[in-house]
Protein backbone atom coordinates (compact mmCIF):
# COMPACT_ATOMS: atom_id res chain seq x y z
CA UNK A 1 0.00 0.00 0.00
CA UNK A 2 1.77 3.45 -0.89
CA UNK A 3 0.57 6.69 0.98
CA UNK A 4 -0.89 9.01 -1.68
CA UNK A 5 -0.14 13.30 -0.70
CA UNK A 6 -3.71 13.14 0.20
CA UNK A 7 -3.67 10.58 2.85
CA UNK A 8 -0.57 12.31 4.18
CA UNK A 9 -2.76 15.65 4.19
CA UNK A 10 -5.56 13.86 6.60
CA UNK A 11 -3.68 12.26 8.92
CA UNK A 12 -0.71 15.44 9.18
CA UNK A 13 -1.65 16.88 12.73
CA UNK A 14 -1.90 20.26 11.32
CA UNK A 15 -5.02 19.32 9.35
CA UNK A 16 -7.14 21.69 10.78
CA UNK A 17 -8.99 19.58 13.00
CA UNK A 18 -7.97 20.68 16.42
CA UNK A 19 -6.10 16.94 16.83
CA UNK A 20 -3.08 19.13 18.61
CA UNK A 21 -5.33 19.71 21.63
CA UNK A 22 -5.83 16.61 22.64
CA UNK A 23 -3.32 13.83 24.76
CA UNK A 24 -6.01 11.19 24.42
CA UNK A 25 -5.88 10.41 28.22
CA UNK A 26 -1.75 11.15 28.43
CA UNK A 27 -2.97 14.44 30.19
CA UNK A 28 -4.75 12.57 32.88
CA UNK A 29 -2.58 9.10 33.04
CA UNK A 30 0.61 11.27 33.65
CA UNK A 31 -1.14 13.05 36.16
CA UNK A 32 -1.86 9.80 37.91
CA UNK A 33 1.90 8.78 37.79
CA UNK A 34 1.37 5.64 35.64
CA UNK A 35 3.33 7.21 32.25
CA UNK A 36 6.42 8.78 33.68
CA UNK A 37 9.22 8.03 31.33
CA UNK A 38 9.99 6.68 27.73
CA UNK A 39 9.12 3.03 28.70
CA UNK A 40 5.70 3.78 30.32
CA UNK A 41 4.66 5.69 26.93
CA UNK A 42 5.43 2.69 25.57
CA UNK A 43 3.14 0.82 27.16
CA UNK A 44 0.82 3.83 26.98
CA UNK A 45 1.01 3.72 23.27
CA UNK A 46 0.32 -0.64 22.47
CA UNK A 47 -2.15 -0.55 25.01
CA UNK A 48 -4.39 2.49 23.32
CA UNK A 49 -3.23 1.11 19.98
CA UNK A 50 -5.37 -2.30 21.09
CA UNK A 51 -8.17 -0.79 22.79
CA UNK A 52 -9.44 2.89 21.30
CA UNK A 53 -7.02 2.95 18.26
CA UNK A 54 -8.36 -0.63 16.96
CA UNK A 55 -11.99 0.41 17.69
CA UNK A 56 -11.59 3.68 16.14
CA UNK A 57 -9.87 2.44 12.91
CA UNK A 58 -12.73 0.09 12.37
CA UNK A 59 -15.47 2.42 12.60
CA UNK A 60 -13.70 4.76 10.43
CA UNK A 61 -13.35 1.99 7.75
CA UNK A 62 -17.29 0.66 8.06
CA UNK A 63 -18.35 4.17 7.63
CA UNK A 64 -15.72 5.09 4.86
CA UNK A 65 -17.29 1.93 3.29
CA UNK A 66 -20.51 3.09 3.79
CA UNK A 67 -20.23 6.65 2.46
CA UNK A 68 -21.23 7.90 -0.69
CA UNK A 69 -18.83 7.98 -3.53
CA UNK A 70 -18.44 11.22 -4.82
CA UNK A 71 -21.44 13.24 -6.46
CA UNK A 72 -23.89 9.78 -5.98
CA UNK A 73 -27.44 10.09 -4.83
CA UNK A 74 -28.60 10.51 -1.04
CA UNK A 75 -29.88 7.17 0.12
CA UNK A 76 -31.70 6.21 2.82
CA UNK A 77 -29.76 3.22 3.42
CA UNK A 78 -26.67 4.74 3.90
CA UNK A 79 -28.40 7.10 7.07
CA UNK A 80 -30.03 4.34 8.58
CA UNK A 81 -26.19 2.38 8.17
CA UNK A 82 -24.09 5.56 10.00
CA UNK A 83 -26.84 5.97 12.71
CA UNK A 84 -26.82 2.46 13.16
CA UNK A 85 -23.05 2.78 13.55
CA UNK A 86 -23.25 5.53 15.51
CA UNK A 87 -25.37 4.21 18.04
CA UNK A 88 -22.80 1.23 18.15
CA UNK A 89 -19.86 3.09 18.91
CA UNK A 90 -21.90 4.90 21.70
CA UNK A 91 -22.32 1.37 23.07
CA UNK A 92 -18.43 1.59 22.83
CA UNK A 93 -17.75 4.47 25.03
CA UNK A 94 -18.99 3.52 27.98
CA UNK A 95 -17.36 7.02 29.27
CA UNK A 96 -19.54 10.58 28.97
CA UNK A 97 -16.39 12.57 28.78
CA UNK A 98 -15.52 10.25 25.96
CA UNK A 99 -18.52 10.12 24.34
CA UNK A 100 -18.76 14.43 24.54
CA UNK A 101 -15.16 14.29 23.28
CA UNK A 102 -15.53 12.12 19.93
CA UNK A 103 -18.34 14.17 19.09
CA UNK A 104 -17.02 17.21 19.40
CA UNK A 105 -13.23 16.17 17.16
CA UNK A 106 -16.05 14.61 15.12
CA UNK A 107 -17.54 17.97 14.69
CA UNK A 108 -14.38 19.79 14.37
CA UNK A 109 -13.20 17.71 11.56
CA UNK A 110 -16.64 17.53 9.27
CA UNK A 111 -16.12 21.59 9.64
CA UNK A 112 -13.00 21.36 7.96
CA UNK A 113 -14.14 18.84 5.73
CA UNK A 114 -17.11 20.71 4.37
CA UNK A 115 -14.97 23.55 4.03
CA UNK A 116 -12.14 21.19 1.56
CA UNK A 117 -14.41 19.22 0.00
CA UNK A 118 -17.39 21.40 -0.37
CA UNK A 119 -18.88 19.10 -3.29
CA UNK A 120 -19.12 16.27 -1.16
CA UNK A 121 -22.12 14.79 0.62
CA UNK A 122 -21.78 14.82 4.17
CA UNK A 123 -25.72 14.55 5.20
CA UNK A 124 -25.78 11.41 5.35
CA UNK A 125 -24.26 11.65 8.60
CA UNK A 126 -26.73 11.30 11.66
CA UNK A 127 -27.72 14.80 13.16
CA UNK A 128 -26.76 13.92 16.81
CA UNK A 129 -26.37 16.67 19.06
CA UNK A 130 -22.76 17.17 20.03
CA UNK A 131 -22.03 16.53 16.28
CA UNK A 132 -21.08 12.67 14.54
CA UNK A 133 -18.60 10.59 16.65
CA UNK A 134 -15.10 11.56 15.28
CA UNK A 135 -14.36 7.59 13.65
CA UNK A 136 -17.45 8.07 11.64
CA UNK A 137 -16.65 11.95 10.50
CA UNK A 138 -13.39 10.77 9.34
CA UNK A 139 -14.45 7.91 6.94
CA UNK A 140 -16.69 10.09 5.43
CA UNK A 141 -14.01 13.26 5.00
CA UNK A 142 -11.91 9.93 3.86
CA UNK A 143 -14.65 8.99 1.01
CA UNK A 144 -14.72 12.74 0.12
CA UNK A 145 -10.54 12.66 -0.14
CA UNK A 146 -11.15 9.44 -2.50
CA UNK A 147 -9.24 7.08 0.19
CA UNK A 148 -10.09 3.93 0.63
CA UNK A 149 -11.47 1.98 3.68
CA UNK A 150 -7.63 0.74 5.00
CA UNK A 151 -6.49 3.95 4.09
CA UNK A 152 -8.74 5.38 6.29
CA UNK A 153 -8.11 2.74 9.27
CA UNK A 154 -4.25 3.67 8.77
CA UNK A 155 -4.78 7.55 9.05
CA UNK A 156 -7.05 6.92 12.29
CA UNK A 157 -4.38 4.56 13.78
CA UNK A 158 -1.78 6.67 13.13
CA UNK A 159 -3.84 9.71 15.07
CA UNK A 160 -4.40 7.14 18.05
CA UNK A 161 -0.38 7.35 19.14
CA UNK A 162 1.07 10.64 17.18
CA UNK A 163 -1.34 12.62 19.52
CA UNK A 164 -0.55 11.19 22.88
CA UNK A 165 3.23 11.02 21.39
CA UNK A 166 3.23 14.56 20.74
CA UNK A 167 1.44 15.13 23.81
CA UNK A 168 3.66 13.36 26.00
CA UNK A 169 6.77 15.44 24.82
CA UNK A 170 5.03 18.82 26.40
CA UNK A 171 3.81 17.05 29.72
CA UNK A 172 6.87 15.05 30.11
CA UNK A 173 9.26 17.16 28.89
CA UNK A 174 11.04 14.04 26.78
CA UNK A 175 13.35 14.24 24.10
CA UNK A 176 11.23 14.72 21.04
CA UNK A 177 13.77 12.55 18.91
CA UNK A 178 13.95 9.39 21.25
CA UNK A 179 9.90 9.75 21.30
CA UNK A 180 10.02 9.57 17.23
CA UNK A 181 12.15 6.45 17.29
CA UNK A 182 9.38 5.30 19.79
CA UNK A 183 6.81 5.74 17.33
CA UNK A 184 8.99 4.75 14.26
CA UNK A 185 9.40 1.13 16.41
CA UNK A 186 5.29 1.10 16.49
CA UNK A 187 4.83 1.61 13.20
CA UNK A 188 4.75 -2.02 12.57
CA UNK A 189 2.30 -2.89 15.17
CA UNK A 190 0.20 0.69 14.10
CA UNK A 191 -0.27 -0.95 10.10
CA UNK A 192 -0.81 -4.66 11.89
CA UNK A 193 -4.07 -2.43 13.73
CA UNK A 194 -5.13 -0.78 10.65
CA UNK A 195 -5.07 -3.95 8.30
CA UNK A 196 -6.67 -5.95 11.57
CA UNK A 197 -9.67 -2.66 11.73
CA UNK A 198 -10.01 -2.70 7.97
CA UNK A 199 -10.90 -6.35 8.15
CA UNK A 200 -13.51 -5.73 10.92
CA UNK A 201 -14.69 -3.25 9.27
CA UNK A 202 -16.63 -5.83 7.20
CA UNK A 203 -18.19 -7.66 9.81
CA UNK A 204 -22.11 -6.38 10.70
CA UNK A 205 -21.60 -3.60 12.66
CA UNK A 206 -22.93 -5.42 16.00
CA UNK A 207 -19.67 -7.60 15.42
CA UNK A 208 -17.04 -4.52 15.05
CA UNK A 209 -13.96 -4.48 17.33
CA UNK A 210 -15.36 -3.45 21.27
CA UNK A 211 -11.42 -3.61 23.04
CA UNK A 212 -11.89 -2.08 26.10
CA UNK A 213 -9.97 0.01 28.82
CA UNK A 214 -10.93 0.63 32.16
CA UNK A 215 -8.01 3.14 32.39
CA UNK A 216 -9.63 5.16 29.67
CA UNK A 217 -13.04 5.77 30.87
CA UNK A 218 -11.35 6.20 34.81
CA UNK A 219 -8.69 9.00 33.01
CA UNK A 220 -11.31 10.46 30.81
CA UNK A 221 -13.66 11.21 33.89
CA UNK A 222 -11.22 12.44 36.38
CA UNK A 223 -9.78 14.66 33.51
CA UNK A 224 -13.11 16.30 32.68
CA UNK A 225 -13.29 17.28 36.35
CA UNK A 226 -10.13 19.23 36.32
CA UNK A 227 -10.60 22.95 36.51
CA UNK A 228 -7.28 23.64 34.69
CA UNK A 229 -5.61 21.43 31.74
CA UNK A 230 -3.39 21.72 29.23
CA UNK A 231 -5.22 19.69 26.32
CA UNK A 232 -9.01 19.00 26.08
CA UNK A 233 -8.68 15.47 26.98
CA UNK B 1 -16.42 -31.28 28.12
CA UNK B 2 -19.41 -29.80 26.83
CA UNK B 3 -22.03 -28.44 28.87
CA UNK B 4 -25.27 -26.63 28.53
CA UNK B 5 -27.74 -25.53 30.96
CA UNK B 6 -31.15 -23.40 30.82
CA UNK B 7 -33.36 -21.28 32.92
CA UNK B 8 -36.66 -19.93 32.17
CA UNK B 9 -38.93 -18.15 34.65
CA UNK B 10 -42.07 -16.62 34.31
CA UNK B 11 -44.15 -14.47 36.58
CA UNK B 12 -47.42 -16.78 37.74
CA UNK B 13 -50.70 -14.58 38.24
CA UNK B 14 -50.03 -13.88 42.05
CA UNK B 15 -46.83 -12.04 40.80
CA UNK B 16 -44.68 -14.90 42.14
CA UNK B 17 -41.44 -16.11 40.34
CA UNK B 18 -41.81 -19.80 39.23
CA UNK B 19 -39.39 -21.77 37.01
CA UNK B 20 -40.79 -22.98 33.99
CA UNK B 21 -37.68 -24.72 33.28
CA UNK B 22 -34.43 -25.71 35.27
CA UNK B 23 -31.98 -28.44 34.19
CA UNK B 24 -27.73 -28.40 33.63
CA UNK B 25 -25.25 -30.83 32.91
CA UNK B 26 -22.05 -30.93 34.73
CA UNK B 27 -20.12 -28.68 35.29
CA UNK B 28 -22.76 -26.48 34.83
CA UNK B 29 -25.63 -27.74 36.96
CA UNK B 30 -28.26 -25.24 38.41
CA UNK B 31 -29.82 -25.66 42.06
CA UNK B 32 -32.54 -23.55 43.00
CA UNK B 33 -33.23 -21.72 46.45
CA UNK B 34 -35.54 -19.43 48.17
CA UNK B 35 -35.17 -15.96 46.92
CA UNK B 36 -36.75 -12.77 48.72
CA UNK B 37 -40.08 -11.24 47.53
CA UNK B 38 -41.54 -13.89 45.20
CA UNK B 39 -37.96 -14.10 43.60
CA UNK B 40 -36.21 -17.39 42.85
CA UNK B 41 -32.40 -17.54 43.01
CA UNK B 42 -30.36 -19.55 41.42
CA UNK B 43 -26.88 -21.05 41.66
CA UNK B 44 -24.80 -22.70 39.18
CA UNK B 45 -22.88 -25.12 41.03
CA UNK B 46 -19.55 -25.89 39.63
CA UNK B 47 -18.33 -29.43 38.90
CA UNK B 48 -14.61 -29.91 39.09
CA UNK B 49 -12.24 -26.93 38.97
CA UNK B 50 -12.23 -25.18 35.66
CA UNK B 51 -12.97 -24.69 33.24
CA UNK B 52 -10.17 -26.44 31.55
CA UNK B 53 -9.25 -25.40 28.20
CA UNK B 54 -11.48 -27.38 25.64
CA UNK B 55 -14.11 -27.26 27.55
CA UNK B 56 -17.52 -25.39 25.76
CA UNK B 57 -20.27 -23.97 28.22
CA UNK B 58 -22.99 -22.81 27.49
CA UNK B 59 -26.17 -21.13 29.38
CA UNK B 60 -29.38 -19.83 28.72
CA UNK B 61 -31.55 -17.56 30.72
CA UNK B 62 -35.24 -16.45 30.09
CA UNK B 63 -36.81 -14.06 32.56
CA UNK B 64 -40.31 -13.54 31.47
CA UNK B 65 -42.78 -10.31 31.99
CA UNK B 66 -42.95 -9.23 35.46
CA UNK B 67 -40.34 -12.66 36.74
CA UNK B 68 -37.33 -12.01 38.81
CA UNK B 69 -34.71 -13.61 38.91
CA UNK B 70 -31.00 -13.69 40.64
CA UNK B 71 -28.09 -15.91 39.72
CA UNK B 72 -24.97 -16.60 41.49
CA UNK B 73 -22.54 -19.65 41.90
CA UNK B 74 -20.83 -20.95 44.44
CA UNK B 75 -17.23 -20.32 43.96
CA UNK B 76 -14.91 -18.39 41.62
CA UNK B 77 -14.15 -20.02 38.36
CA UNK B 78 -10.43 -20.66 37.57
CA UNK B 79 -9.72 -20.74 33.93
CA UNK B 80 -7.26 -23.24 33.18
CA UNK B 81 -4.70 -24.71 30.47
CA UNK B 82 -5.77 -27.85 29.32
CA UNK B 83 -4.74 -29.72 26.02
CA UNK B 84 -1.97 -27.51 23.69
CA UNK B 85 -4.06 -24.92 21.45
CA UNK B 86 -7.57 -25.06 23.13
CA UNK B 87 -9.90 -23.01 24.61
CA UNK B 88 -12.44 -22.71 27.36
CA UNK B 89 -15.84 -21.15 26.08
CA UNK B 90 -18.51 -20.13 27.97
CA UNK B 91 -21.67 -18.35 26.74
CA UNK B 92 -24.57 -17.07 28.47
CA UNK B 93 -27.30 -15.69 26.45
CA UNK B 94 -29.80 -13.88 28.24
CA UNK B 95 -33.16 -12.25 27.71
CA UNK B 96 -35.13 -9.82 30.41
CA UNK B 97 -38.62 -8.96 29.49
CA UNK B 98 -41.08 -5.86 30.21
CA UNK B 99 -41.05 -5.72 34.28
CA UNK B 100 -38.74 -8.78 34.20
CA UNK B 101 -35.94 -8.37 36.82
CA UNK B 102 -32.58 -10.37 36.09
CA UNK B 103 -29.30 -9.93 39.29
CA UNK B 104 -26.88 -11.87 37.34
CA UNK B 105 -24.39 -12.08 39.75
CA UNK B 106 -21.35 -14.45 40.01
CA UNK B 107 -18.42 -14.97 41.97
CA UNK B 108 -14.80 -13.53 40.34
CA UNK B 109 -13.76 -15.63 36.72
CA UNK B 110 -9.52 -15.69 38.08
CA UNK B 111 -7.25 -16.53 34.76
CA UNK B 112 -4.74 -18.29 35.77
CA UNK B 113 -1.21 -18.95 34.00
CA UNK B 114 -1.28 -20.86 30.72
CA UNK B 115 -5.52 -20.36 30.12
CA UNK B 116 -7.09 -19.49 27.17
CA UNK B 117 -10.40 -18.44 28.10
CA UNK B 118 -12.84 -16.50 26.03
CA UNK B 119 -16.43 -15.94 28.31
CA UNK B 120 -19.13 -14.32 25.99
CA UNK B 121 -22.41 -12.56 27.45
CA UNK B 122 -25.26 -11.64 24.74
CA UNK B 123 -27.71 -10.15 26.75
CA UNK B 124 -31.48 -8.74 25.64
CA UNK B 125 -33.34 -6.50 28.17
CA UNK B 126 -36.78 -5.67 27.06
CA UNK B 127 -37.62 -1.80 28.21
CA UNK B 128 -39.22 -1.34 31.22
CA UNK B 129 -36.75 -4.65 32.66
CA UNK B 130 -34.38 -4.22 34.79
CA UNK B 131 -30.65 -5.51 34.48
CA UNK B 132 -27.86 -6.36 37.33
CA UNK B 133 -24.62 -7.91 35.67
CA UNK B 134 -21.50 -7.84 37.30
CA UNK B 135 -18.27 -9.20 35.69
CA UNK B 136 -15.04 -9.21 37.41
CA UNK B 137 -11.41 -10.79 36.41
CA UNK B 138 -8.89 -11.49 38.54
CA UNK B 139 -5.18 -11.73 36.56
CA UNK B 140 -3.68 -14.36 37.86
CA UNK B 141 -3.82 -16.81 41.00
CA UNK B 142 -1.72 -15.39 43.92
CA UNK B 143 1.50 -14.15 42.32
CA UNK B 144 1.08 -15.16 38.59
CA UNK B 145 0.50 -13.60 35.26
CA UNK B 146 -2.32 -14.67 33.67
CA UNK B 147 -2.92 -16.34 30.27
CA UNK B 148 -5.00 -15.08 27.96
CA UNK B 149 -8.42 -14.16 28.86
CA UNK B 150 -11.69 -12.25 26.91
CA UNK B 151 -14.53 -11.21 28.21
CA UNK B 152 -17.12 -10.23 25.50
CA UNK B 153 -20.05 -8.24 26.79
CA UNK B 154 -23.06 -7.42 24.57
CA UNK B 155 -26.32 -5.87 25.80
CA UNK B 156 -29.35 -4.68 23.73
CA UNK B 157 -32.33 -2.16 25.47
CA UNK B 158 -35.31 -2.47 23.69
CA UNK B 159 -33.57 -3.90 20.84
CA UNK B 160 -31.01 -1.10 20.47
CA UNK B 161 -27.22 -1.70 21.33
CA UNK B 162 -26.60 -0.54 25.27
CA UNK B 163 -22.61 -1.78 25.25
CA UNK B 164 -20.51 -3.90 23.62
CA UNK B 165 -17.76 -4.76 26.02
CA UNK B 166 -14.33 -6.76 25.52
CA UNK B 167 -11.94 -7.04 27.66
CA UNK B 168 -8.59 -8.93 26.96
CA UNK B 169 -5.68 -9.94 29.20
CA UNK B 170 -2.57 -12.15 28.58
CA UNK B 171 0.45 -12.12 26.27
CA UNK B 172 -2.04 -11.68 23.28
CA UNK B 173 -3.08 -8.32 24.46
CA UNK B 174 -0.37 -5.58 23.95
CA UNK B 175 -0.14 -3.06 26.67
CA UNK B 176 -2.95 -4.72 28.89
CA UNK B 177 -1.23 -4.62 31.99
CA UNK B 178 -0.04 -1.33 31.36
CA UNK B 179 -0.99 2.72 32.12
CA UNK B 180 -3.69 2.49 29.31
CA UNK B 181 -5.47 -0.75 30.51
CA UNK B 182 -4.94 -1.41 33.92
CA UNK B 183 -2.36 -0.16 34.89
CA UNK B 184 -1.03 -3.37 36.71
CA UNK B 185 -4.00 -3.89 38.84
CA UNK B 186 -4.60 -7.47 38.69
CA UNK B 187 -8.49 -6.89 39.40
CA UNK B 188 -10.81 -5.56 37.19
CA UNK B 189 -14.70 -5.34 36.76
CA UNK B 190 -17.84 -4.05 36.34
CA UNK B 191 -21.19 -3.52 37.21
CA UNK B 192 -23.91 -2.72 34.60
CA UNK B 193 -27.40 -1.17 36.43
CA UNK B 194 -30.46 -1.15 33.87
CA UNK B 195 -33.22 0.34 36.32
CA UNK B 196 -35.90 2.56 34.54
CA UNK B 197 -37.04 3.76 38.03
CA UNK B 198 -33.70 4.95 38.92
CA UNK B 199 -33.11 8.53 38.36
CA UNK B 200 -30.61 9.98 35.77
CA UNK B 201 -26.89 9.42 37.68
CA UNK B 202 -24.32 12.01 36.73
CA UNK B 203 -20.88 10.56 35.99
CA UNK B 204 -18.22 10.07 38.98
CA UNK B 205 -14.71 9.01 39.37
CA UNK B 206 -13.15 8.20 42.75
CA UNK B 207 -9.99 6.55 42.77
CA UNK B 208 -9.56 3.89 39.96
CA UNK B 209 -13.85 3.05 40.41
CA UNK B 210 -15.90 5.76 37.81
CA UNK B 211 -19.66 5.18 37.71
CA UNK B 212 -20.48 5.56 34.25
CA UNK B 213 -24.34 7.12 33.11
CA UNK B 214 -24.66 5.06 29.21
CA UNK B 215 -25.82 6.62 25.92
CA UNK B 216 -28.19 3.97 25.24
CA UNK B 217 -30.85 4.14 28.52
CA UNK B 218 -31.50 4.49 31.59
CA UNK B 219 -28.48 2.62 32.54
CA UNK B 220 -25.59 3.29 34.69
CA UNK B 221 -22.26 1.62 34.00
CA UNK B 222 -19.97 1.11 37.76
CA UNK B 223 -16.37 0.49 36.36
CA UNK B 224 -13.38 -0.27 38.41
CA UNK B 225 -9.80 -1.84 38.78
CA UNK B 226 -8.45 -2.90 42.19
CA UNK B 227 -4.98 -4.05 43.96
CA UNK B 228 -7.16 -7.65 45.00
CA UNK B 229 -10.21 -9.40 44.56
CA UNK B 230 -11.81 -8.35 47.74
CA UNK B 231 -11.52 -4.48 47.16
CA UNK B 232 -12.86 -5.04 43.75
CA UNK B 233 -15.58 -6.27 45.00
CA UNK B 234 -16.52 -3.93 47.69
CA UNK B 235 -16.29 -1.37 44.24
CA UNK B 236 -19.10 -3.33 42.65
CA UNK B 237 -21.78 -4.19 45.24
CA UNK B 238 -25.14 -3.59 43.60
CA UNK B 239 -27.06 -3.20 46.31
CA UNK B 240 -25.25 0.12 47.72
CA UNK B 241 -23.34 2.15 45.54
CA UNK B 242 -22.41 4.66 47.99
CA UNK B 243 -20.55 2.57 50.03
CA UNK B 244 -18.36 1.66 46.93
CA UNK B 245 -18.13 5.17 46.70
CA UNK B 246 -17.04 4.97 50.39
CA UNK B 247 -14.62 2.14 49.88
CA UNK B 248 -12.95 3.72 46.91
CA UNK B 249 -12.22 6.95 49.00
CA UNK B 250 -10.65 4.92 51.90
CA UNK B 251 -14.19 5.40 53.82
CA UNK B 252 -14.78 9.18 53.28
CA UNK B 253 -17.89 10.30 51.93
CA UNK B 254 -18.20 10.48 48.76
CA UNK B 255 -20.02 13.79 47.78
Amino acid sequence: MTATTIQLLVADGRFPAGAHAHSSGLEAAVAAGRVTDLSTLDEYLRGRLATAGLVAAAFAAAARSVAAPPGSDEAPGRRSALALLDAELDARTASPAQRAVSRRQGRALLRAGREIWSAATFDDLPATPGGPHQPLALGLVGAAAGLDAAQVATVAVHATVTGSASAAVRLLGLDPYQVQALLVRLADACDATATRAARAAELPPRRLPAAAAPLADIHAEAHATWEVRLFAS
Amino acid sequence: MRATARLVARADRHGRTTLAELRGESPLLLRQVPGPDGGVTVYVVGGAAGPLAGDDLRLDVEVGPGAVVRVHTVAASIALPGRPGAVSRMLVRATVEAEAVLHWLPEQLVAAAGCAHVADAQVEVAEGGTLHWRDELICGRHGEQPGHAEINTWVDLAGRPLLRQSLTVGPEAPGWAGPAVLGGAPATGSLLVVDPTLPPATPLVRGTLARLPLAGGPATLWTATAPDAHTLRSYLEPDDPADSLAAATGGRSAG
